[in-house]
């Protein structure tokens, strides 16, 4: 038990499993899944689904992290590829043509990775921290997003680009094949190649990596360029799902949950050690949570309240010092009337 | 002295972390107005009592006493407010705030709630001038000082909190010879005024200078309390490592049965960066040990760094076999075979978060590529390969590096480096904070590696016999200046000496 307990998916996995049964007891029918039309219904398809964009991000944003950065401009990078996708389709004469669809996906992702490559560069040889550094895309972003989109929200039919995020395959929707593939991609990028630990000696220690022979700062890019890519594919599912881009409120906080993702899910944000598949879990109960509360109806305007509510006590569960030193109180009480008993005796 | 009651006594303390037995059964006691060193080998559990007695670690067995009272600490504050106050071996001070700042963080005088800068500035001045003797200008930031003065700077807050008790942690290691005398006249000033100070040092000869008492430990036993002018220093040593001392014995120096050392392997010309190092050049054989003497900051180490490609170069070439220009990236010395160890453990050298395993292999798994993956079988066998050669504990290849202690975290670095065969491995301060056992193990290793294998050395440390031991020639540095190359019957400690205090030098 104290093994399990000490594994790094022990606590994610069982706060996940805590907030299902407590939507389980609230609404039995909550893991009914029912097939209509050959797709899959209930509301951990749901979640699923409307999770996509977040674990995608989250993903990038675990790299990041371990490298012992914070990449806050996601939210903008969402926002700006759903827009110049939209914008491309919404230009063209037939929106729903292949090659429409493809080159909108490819311009939006590309300038995806250009924007990641950007707060790489701006990190690693500008030497600004990163918390500041992707500050400055985060602000501007939301501003590339409107000029794009020329303050309007742009509406696209195209039912190929709206598949992206709304259609599916086998039974269940087509952004579970994409975070599938990615999660995977990403996995077998850092496990299967010395990417993984080089990141991890990096985000520990960038100084002495260099000096053991690593190129630090040709890491630094490429993991900002991977999660600039990571939030672009992100915004293609989120505008796809919705036919249209909003400048102003796409991806709105999604660095924040995915910051908080990626924490819940075992990654420190002293960088070194990471665990993607933690961020699985970790996104998974941010979007869990955020379902439950809209079904069991908290009032709209106190739903951040609760939020947040959970997110600190699952923080404070996921903290090894809280954990300990609510033990530690416990064994030195012990200890101390060992203590008086001996002295008296 | 005997008939005096001890202010601190610590009886059968036992720790015990997972897995490892940290300390049994250990005692210890000080007494007023003396110092106390306490020795043993890297692991033997010195810092682990430390800890324990500075509240930082809870002790599972064993009372501490102070003044008679049992105590129990909680957390280093409390141990602090209790009197006893710790400098560590390397300065935990805040180096961005000034130098009265740090003496008084965290119990600043106020009024009305607001702080009275002034009055902490004039007692900060205050306190340095009259109990260490020191006048410095204490609204600069911390780090414009020397180690030296840091420490002192430390040792004057544990001194304005009232200690009665004061903790020295390796004070010694990053000073040069004159700090280290200025040092002992201030610790032996506050003996005289009563208070009790609990030494440790891996230097025999400072032991002997400053201490009244020793007490031993070994793999985190209690082996014996003695006092200094009873125990003979080979007793010291042979109780310290457990065994009979032909590892100290010096080691021969001989050419004979050297090859290759008139080849060069690398040939630095007017090599040099501006405001850094002066342009030097110098030249090292085949197999060949080079020793670098001078005092901190003579430009031991930027010289080093140069060779490295850890600083870019900015006039000079550097010249390897046939080869020639400059290395500007540790990649690209690495690529060419060269290899450095940095004096800066901490922050230089071990990835802290990772396993020995993952340190052990990271420089060879950056040599080849991304994509290039050593097997994970290959890894295992590698890293035990190397804790076995090096004597690495614990010997568990998974275990976390930032447990280890220094010397086991310097063997680390060295099997990173070995592992990659180099031609020229530069080792800059190998030993320092390290044990005498571990130290004469890595001597052994410079000596017997540039013997069989014609690996070269670039050596550098601040002890002056250690350089001797193991150099075939040294290079001496002074003001960020090369000045001197010593050869053969040359090298001697006192020819050393002579030449790093200069000819007509008044300050040394």
């Amino acid at each position: 038990m104290a093994r399990l307990m000490k594994h790094h998916l022990f606590w994610p996995l069982t706060m996940l499993a805590g907030l299902l049964l407590f939507n389980l007891c609230y609404s039995p029918d909550f893991f009914s899944i029912q097939i209509r039309n050959g797709h899959l219904y209930g509301s951990l398809i749901d979640i699923l689904n409307f999770g996509a964009p977040l674990i995608v991000v989250a993903i990038g944003m675990t790299l990041v992290i371990a490298t012992k950065g914070v990449d806050l401009s996601v939210g903008s990078i969402v926002a700006i590829t759903g827009a110049l996708a939209c914008m491309t389709l919404s230009k063209s004469s037939d929106q729903n043509g292949f090659a429409v669809v493809l080159l909108a996906i490819v311009i939006s992702l590309v300038l995806a990775i250009v924007l990641g490559l950007w707060n790489g560069l701006l990190v690693s040889l500008g030497g600004i921290q990163p918390i500041i550094a992707t500050l400055i895309l985060m602000v501007a972003g939301r501003g590339i997003a409107q000029l794009i989109t020329s303050g309007q929200i742009i509406t696209v039919s195209s039912p190929r680009y709206n598949y992206i995020g709304a259609g599916s395959l086998l039974g269940l929707p087509f952004s579970v094949f994409i975070v599938l593939a990615i999660f995977i991609t990403a996995l077998l990028l850092t496990r299967k190649s010395a990417l993984g630990l080089f990141i991890e000696s990096v985000g520990t220690n960038s100084e002495a990596s260099r000096l053991a022979g690593i190129r630090s700062r040709a890491i630094l890019i490429s993991v900002y360029a991977f999660c600039g890519i990571c939030a672009g594919i992100a915004g293609l599912i989120l505008s796809s799902n919705v036919s249209s881009a909003d400048g102003n409120n796409a991806g709105l906080w999604v660095e924040l949950d995915a910051i908080l993702a990626v924490v819940i899910g075992g990654t420190s944000m002293n960088g070194g050690r990471f665990y993607l598949s933690g961020t699985l879990i970790g996104a998974l109960i941010i979007q869990t949570l955020t379902t439950t509360i809209y079904m069991i109806g908290v009032p709209p305007e106190i739903t951040l309240v609760v939020k947040a509510f959970v997110v600190l006590v699952v923080c404070l569960i996921q903290s090894e010092a809280f954990r300990k030193k609510i033990f530690e109180r416990r064994k030195y009480r012990k200890y101390s009337d060992k203590a008086e008993v001996t002295r008296h005796a | 002295m005997e008939e005096q009651r001890p202010i601190l006594q610590m009886t059968d303390i036992h720790k015990q972390f997972p897995g490892v037995k940290a300390l049994s059964n250990v005692q210890f006691r000080l007494f007023p107005g003396e110092v106390h060193a306490l020795m043993g080998e890297n692991g033997a559990g010195k810092s682990t009592l430390i800890k324990v007695l500075t509240g930082v670690y809870a002790n599972d067995q064993g009372t501490v006493e102070l003044e008679g009272r049992t105590i129990s600490l909680q957390s280093p504050q409390n141990a602090v407010e209790l009197g006893i106050s710790t400098v560590y071996q390397e300065v935990n001070l805040c180096p961005n705030l000034s130098v009265a700042e740090n003496i008084f963080i965290g119990r600043e005088p106020r009024r009305y709630g607001r702080i009275l800068w002034k009055e902490i500035n004039r007692r900060a001045s205050q306190l340095l001038k009259e109990r260490l003797q020191l006048q410095i200008d204490v609204t600069k930031p911390l780090h414009s000082y020397s180690v030296a003065i840091q420490q002192l700077i430390a040792i004057a807050r544990a001194l304005d909190v009232s200690a009665k008790v004061l903790i020295l942690d390796e004070p010694t290691s990053s000073l040069d010879q004159n700090e280290v005398k200025q040092l002992f006249q201030i610790m032996n000033q506050l003996k005289n005024e009563g208070l009790a100070i609990l030494f440790v040092t891996h230097f025999l000869d400072q032991v002997y200078e400053m201490s009244d008492r020793i007490t031993i430990l070994r793999n985190g036993e209690f082996v014996g309390e003695y006092l200094a002018k009873d125990l003979p220093r080979i007793d010291l040593v042979s109780k310290m490592i457990g065994k009979e001392l032909h590892m100290l014995e010096d080691i021969p120096k001989t050419t004979e049965g050297r090859i290759g050392m008139d080849e060069v392997l690398i040939q630095a010309t007017a090599l040099g960066r501006q405001g850094v190092i002066a342009p030097f050049s110098l030249q090292i054989g085949k197999g060949e040990v080079v020793g670098l003497a001078g005092l901190l900051g003579s430009g031991r180490t930027e010289l080093a760094r140069l060779f490295f490609g850890a600083d870019r170069t900015d006039q000079g070439e550097l010249k390897l076999g046939d080869v020639g220009g400059t290395v500007q990236s540790p990649k690209q010395a690495i690529n060419q075979g060269i290899a450095f160890c940095s004096e800066n453990r901490k922050t230089e050298g071990i990835i802290e978060n990772l396993t020995i395993r993952e340190n052990i292999i990271l420089a060879l798994q950056a040599n080849r590529g991304l994509f290039r993956t050593i097997p994970r079988k290959k890894q295992d066998e590698i890293a035990e390969e190397y804790i076995k050669k090096l004597n690495i504990k614990p010997s568990n290849p998974e275990h976390l590096v930032k447990n280890l202690s220094g010397g086991n975290q310097q063997k680390v670095i060295l099997a990173r480096w070995l592992i990659m065969q180099p031609k020229l491995l530069i080792l800059d301060e190998p030993t320092r904070g390290i044990d005498v056992g571990t130290k004469a193990e890595i001597q052994k290793l410079v000596i017997s590696l540039s013997r069989e294998q014609q690996m070269s050395f670039l050596f550098i440390s601040s002890e002056l016999e250690e350089v001797v031991r193991v150099s075939d020639r040294i290079a001496i540095l002074r003001d960020r200046k090369k000045i001197q190359e010593m050869n053969g019957q040359e090298i001697s400690q006192h020819n050393v000496l002579q030449a790093i205090a200069g000819g007509n030098s008044t300050h040394g």
